[in-house]
């Protein structure tokens, strides 16, 4: 019935939109149209699966500004000297010469929702009849006192990966013996929950064996982080007496930095750091605004298939979307992507729907070989994506199964790039 | 699951001491005979080597591939290093049906089908572990449970079309062409390997945390749906 509906409205739109938009589906013999903005875990994994389900029955373009995609998970091991620059890049070509996938790289800057078009930086316009927005997350302007974009290279938040990360780990490098290296940690929801504690544990890592003297501040809005226990004990075990974690209840909050004397206040009391990584409050990635889709800082979806609150013809994917309970992963994003593709699939083709399942596992390194892990499924229902079973690395497991979890983790990383890439 | 077990059994050892816990088991008298299959390739008691396979003195709540000196295979490196530990409910299973437990193990037993042999056999060999009186056992694990799979799960025709869209979620971790680096490769199983082993994971016999997770929550439909998916898998 839904699928019914769907298709009849899409097509009464296109028709009343009349010239502007060329007519659309299989009323005029042509091809049913997905653009995709974004070109991550989400929007990689939702156009591969449209195109190579479909089988070319559905017409996916895809754009992305980046012609090379630094994927942010595996960055912070990037900084800690367990990976190249090289080992977390990857390009679009496979997706456009393997799944006929129209790949774009452009910055999309306008959605009309009405005529379902999207207007790209260079001029060109998109017609669709889905939208899929994957664009990951933006930075609330203001979140840190004496912080902006404009500083970003004097005090880098390194937290879309790339140009960004590599600044972060030469400013590591280059810090002076004793120095210390500061971290303004963001408050909830972020993206990735463990990864500015993998973080501090892969700064501590390079710290250990070329500055060993060097210190670590975090200063964290948050009483608590995800897998604060197992951090805790790996930064106790390998990196005794270099992390200084400031918590909510020590003032961690209350934090201004000034990028031009590289300063950093924390409660009150100012200290000169050699490195300050700023992880400022996030949001939605800006089109999702543009699009009208969002309320607040993200954009509420409907568990059942990613299709917005505001437009059932247009799906917001991973770290941008207000699901319910799942984390903003690369991870989930690839999970939510393969249930949207399904669903976006079926309206547009008429394949069978199947029900959604969602998953997430993040992985994080602490040391060498040192790994640990938390996870989760969820399902569907009317109000969110809920969480049904979970599990997490427990604190005094053995060498062998955290070198089997790190094992495990590069084996994930080969394996969902392989499902987003091709 | 190695830390609620453990948990479990020391509870159960401070309620329940001085159980004789291989006569609970089963025979002891009937398993030696029984164990006869099992000594071309493995030695148990006072001079006992490893040979083909690891000799079996003190196998019981030993990890899996943990006996040093010996040369295992990956799949059982990979067990250990997962958190297997034998104690009787995983001995169990690992001699019905080894492949079941340690897909690619490379002890050639087709394994033991009846339950009360296993028990016998069991109940030998923990004979030869050291110190049994002191060694923890859970209630379900002194008296083991048949672990055949019921015949109706395993001849379930799976539709391969939701075994692809399940598929797609085991697809972020585990690899399409097969590759296995850091996790296993689950293409061209053999359909009836293939559900054993989910069924596994779902009874948490096999020891990883996520496989538990993941398999916890597939109907028999939808395992038997995945293995007819992987099976034919390009």
């Amino acid at each position: 019935m839904k699928l019914n509906r769907r298709i009849f409205l899409g097509t009464g739109a296109a028709a009343a939109a009349s010239l502007s938009a060329p007519a659309v589906l299989a009323s005029n013999h042509e091809k049913a149209r997905v653009v995709v903005i974004g070109g991550g875990a989400g929007g990689a994994t939702a156009a591969r699966y449209l195109a190579k389900d479909s089988k070319g029955e559905i017409n996916v373009t895809l754009v992305e500004p980046s012609r090379t995609y630094f994927s942010c998970f595996f960055s912070n091991l990037y900084l800690g000297g367990f990976k190249e620059l090289a080992d977390i890049g990857h390009t679009y070509g496979t997706l456009a010469a393997e799944y006929g996938i129209n790949v774009v790289h452009d910055w999309a800057v306008d959605v009309d929702r009405d005529s379902k078009t999207v207007t790209l930086a260079g001029g060109a316009v998109l017609p669709y009849d889905k939208l899929i927005l994957s664009p990951g997350i933006d930075f609330v302007d203001d979140a840190v006192e004496g912080w902006s974009l404009a500083a970003q290279n004097a005090m880098p938040h390194s937290y879309k990966a790339g140009s960004q990360t590599e600044l972060l780990k030469a400013q590591i490098a280059e810090m002076p013996e004793g120095g210390t290296f500061a971290m303004v940690a963001p408050p909830n929801p972020f993206r990735c929950p463990p990864g500015p504690y993998e973080r501090v544990s892969m700064v501590a890592h390079v710290l250990k064996a070329n500055n060993p003297t060097g210190k670590i501040i975090v200063a964290d809005p948050k009483p608590k982080f995800s897998k604060m226990a197992l951090f805790q004990n790996g930064w106790n075990d390998h990196y005794p007496g270099m992390v200084d974690w400031i918590g909510e209840d020590f003032g961690g909050g209350n934090v201004s930095v000034n990028p031009d004397d590289m300063t950093i206040t924390i409660d009150g009391e100012e200290t000169k750091v050699d490195v300050c990584n700023v992880i400022p409050a996030q949001k939605a990635g800006r089109i999702a605004e543009i699009a009208g889709v969002t309320d607040g800082n993200w954009a509420p979806v409907n568990a059942e298939d990613m299709s917005t609150k505001a437009d059932p013809d247009v799906y917001v994917l991973g770290d941008a979307s207000q699901q319910g309970d799942m984390p903003k992963s690369g991870f989930a994003a690839n999970s939510q992507a393969k249930v949207c593709a399904n669903a976006v699939r079926g309206a547009l083709t008429g394949s069978k729907v199947f029900p959604p399942k969602f998953s997430n596992t993040c992985w994080s390194l602490i040391a060498t070989n040192d790994g640990v892990k938390v996870g989760a499924t969820y399902e569907a229902t009317d109000e969110k994506i809920a969480k049904v079973d979970g599990f997490i690395s427990q604190t005094g497991e053995d060498s062998a199964l955290r070198k089997a979890t790190y094992e495990e983790s590069e084996g994930w990383y080969t394996g969902i790039t392989s499902d987003m890439f091709g | 699951m190695k830390n609620k077990l453990g948990a479990l059994c020391l509870g159960l050892a401070v309620l329940l001491p001085g159980l004789t816990l291989a006569a609970e088991i089963g025979d002891t008298e009937r398993g030696e005979r029984l164990y006869g299959k099992c000594k071309g390739c493995h030695q148990v008691g006072a001079n006992a080597v490893d040979r083909i396979g690891p000799h079996l003195n003190g196998i019981f709540m030993r990890r899996a591939a943990a006996h040093e000196g010996f040369a295992y295979s990956k799949a059982m490196v990979r067990a250990g290093a997962d958190g297997l530990v034998w104690d009787a409910e995983t001995l169990d299973a690992y001699i019905e049906n080894p492949r079941a437990l340690v897909s690619r193990t490379r002890m050639s037993f087709r394994g033991m089908k009846d339950a009360q042999d296993r028990a016998d056999l069991l109940a030998y060999l923990r004979t030869f572990s050291d110190n049994p009186a002191n060694i923890p056992e859970a209630a379900p694990t002194a008296l083991p449970t048949d672990h055949d799979l019921d015949p109706e799960i395993l001849a379930l025709d799976g539709d391969p079309e939701y075994g692809e869209y399940l598929a797609s979620e085991c697809l972020t971790c585990h690899k399409s062409d097969g590759s296995s680096d850091g996790i296993p490769s689950i293409t061209h199983w053999p359909t009836e390997d293939f559900v054993v082993a989910m069924h596994a994971y779902k009874r948490k016999l096999r020891p990883h945390p996520v496989m538990q997770m993941m398999a916890g929550r597939l109907s028999n439909e939808e395992i038997a749906a995945l293995a007819a998916y992987f099976k034919d898998l390009e």
